[in-house]
């Protein structure tokens, strides 16, 4: 078995210990995911595991074998921006930066939730399909994503337009 | 963190064989944290997570979630937004979106609680995580403890939103161990902690959670989840309500009631519940009931604001059930 990163696949590790976010940034310098608080709170180190995000410190390098990892390096189409990476930058949704690829992996997995019609706790109709994206419901799906500059209203910016140009 | 193997069990019984002489591992987002901090040290994990993930509804209409299934998918499933709104609202009220698409079920029933003496092996005493060692909490801080249930020992709360909604759906916990399958309701998996608070639910060295089966009921359909806490989003309750109801001729027929953040487990209010059925739904009613479920808290120097918070927060989740546009 393998752990598929950004596409290609890498060996588990032989230590059970080491965490997935650990794998990423010192055996494969995948720097682009960032350590936090390293124990949940924080979502700096949010990655995609089968496209869904997770928190890279809380997760077992072994537990991703067989599985597919994405980080901030394998959402970018080669050396162009992902739409919600220029969005960030024109909307300025950061100051320091620490905080922006664990956002941006998020924002990703949280638009296509959005687009499956996933409720969330401020959805007023739990039986509704179309989820309508608001400001509020935006607030609300990326409360784990923490930015201590307090960029949060850039981000919630970035990421209004870029769920707007999809829908459009 | 100590040195531990990691294997994954690939079939209910090679879980169960591995469980006796190894911990189970989910999602991880507790354990792990756990095992970081030193409070857990288990030296062999065994994974749990390809086990069964189906959620489906069975021909008599019970809901059956396999233990493995995420508490995302729970959440978002069709069938528990429609039948079960209030487990829906209650596991979105929990943690994060990246949490929820990690923790299974069968690790939601088994976290530990948050206490912040529990976590800190090096510099608090601690109950739970050693028995008989005493309790650094007790004249600490105590906002997040107990008001009700409690025991001079411990008064650490449940940390779950998800089982709240459970205990208030007269949910069943299915467990398979090396001598059988055998079911225990929600409300009895978790225990008080009375004189030992290490010891927090029924299930036995050895023993795997299945599954967890919810009856259909019409109380359910008609049912919420409110979680009041420090912040908008991503924390612990303070106080949280699971709740759901049906009317007859103007008066409350069934009705089920579950406290979050309030007491060492889940707790399901009989005594509010027996107070309201038959009872024409008022302010004036919903207080009493209030009134006598939390007769007997004890609070502790820093949460005895939880007492009002708890009947407000009922109060407002009954009179939201009960009016006209539900």
């Amino acid at each position: 078995m393998a752990i598929r990163v950004n596409g290609t696949e890498v060996d588990p590790p032989e230590d059970a210990r080491v965490s997935l976010l650990d794998l990423l940034r010192e055996r494969l310098q995948l720097t682009g995911t960032k350590v936090g608080c390293n124990q949940g709170a924080c979502g700096a180190c949010t990655v995609l595991l089968d496209g869904n995000r997770v928190l890279s410190c809380l997760t077992l390098a072994v537990q991703a074998d067989g599985r597919e990892v994405t980080t901030i390096e394998g959402l970018a189409d080669g050396d162009g921006l992902h739409p919600l990476q220029a969005a960030f930058i024109e909307h300025d949704g950061f100051q320091c930066g620490y905080c922006t690829p664990g956002q941006i992996c998020a924002a990703s997995a949280m638009l296509r939730e959005v687009t499956e019609g996933v409720p969330s706790y401020v959805t007023a109709d739990l039986a509704e399909e179309h989820i309508t994206l608001s400001r509020e419901e935006i607030r609300e799906r990326m409360s784990g994503n923490l930015c201590r500059c307090g960029a949060h209203n850039g981000i919630i910016d970035a990421i209004l337009q870029v769920a707007t140009e999809k829908a459009a | 963190m100590n040195p531990v193997t990691y294997q994954r069990a690939s079939s209910l019984a090679e879980a169960v064989r591995l469980a006796e002489s190894s911990q189970l591992l989910g999602g991880g987002t507790n354990l792990v944290d756990l095992m970081r901090k030193g409070v857990e040290r288990p030296s062999q994990l065994t994974d749990v997570t390809a086990l069964s993930a189906a959620i489906a509804a069975t021909d008599d209409g019970r809901l059956v979630i396999g233990a493995a299934a995420r508490n995302s998918a729970v959440a978002a499933h069709p069938l528990v937004r429609s039948r079960h709104p209030m487990l829906s609202r209650a596991i979105l009220a929990g943690a994060s979106a990246q949490v929820r698409n990690m923790a299974t079920v069968g690790g939601n029933l088994m976290q530990r609680t948050r206490c912040l003496y529990f976590a800190d092996v090096a510099g608090s005493r601690c109950n739970k995580r050693q028995p008989g060692s005493g309790c650094d909490a007790a004249g600490g801080f105590e906002r997040y403890h107990a008001i009700i249930g409690a025991s001079p020992a411990c008064s650490a709360t449940h940390p779950s939103d998800m089982c709240v909604a459970l205990a208030a759906l007269d949910a069943d916990v299915r467990i398979v161990g090396p001598a059988g399958k055998r079911t225990v309701a929600l409300v009895d998996f978790h225990r008080l902690p009375e004189d030992r608070p290490d010891q927090e639910t029924a299930l036995k060295q050895g023993e795997v959670i299945e599954a967890i089966e919810i009856p259909d009921a019409p109380f359910a359909a008609r049912s919420d989840y409110r979680k009041v806490r420090d912040r908008a989003s991503y924390a612990f309750a303070l106080v949280s309500v699971a709740s759901g109801l049906t009317l007859r001729e103007g008066r409350i027929d069934e009705i089920r009631i579950a406290f979050g953040g309030i007491a060492p487990k889940p707790w399901r209010a009989y005594r509010a519940e027996a107070a309201l059925r038959g009872v024409v739904p008022t302010a004036e009613a919903f207080k009493a009931a209030a009134d006598l479920e939390l007769a007997e808290a004890t609070p502790l120097a820093g949460n005895a604001f939880k007492i009002a918070l708890a009947k407000r927060t009922l109060a407002a989740v009954l009179t939201d059930l009960s009016g006209d546009d539900r």
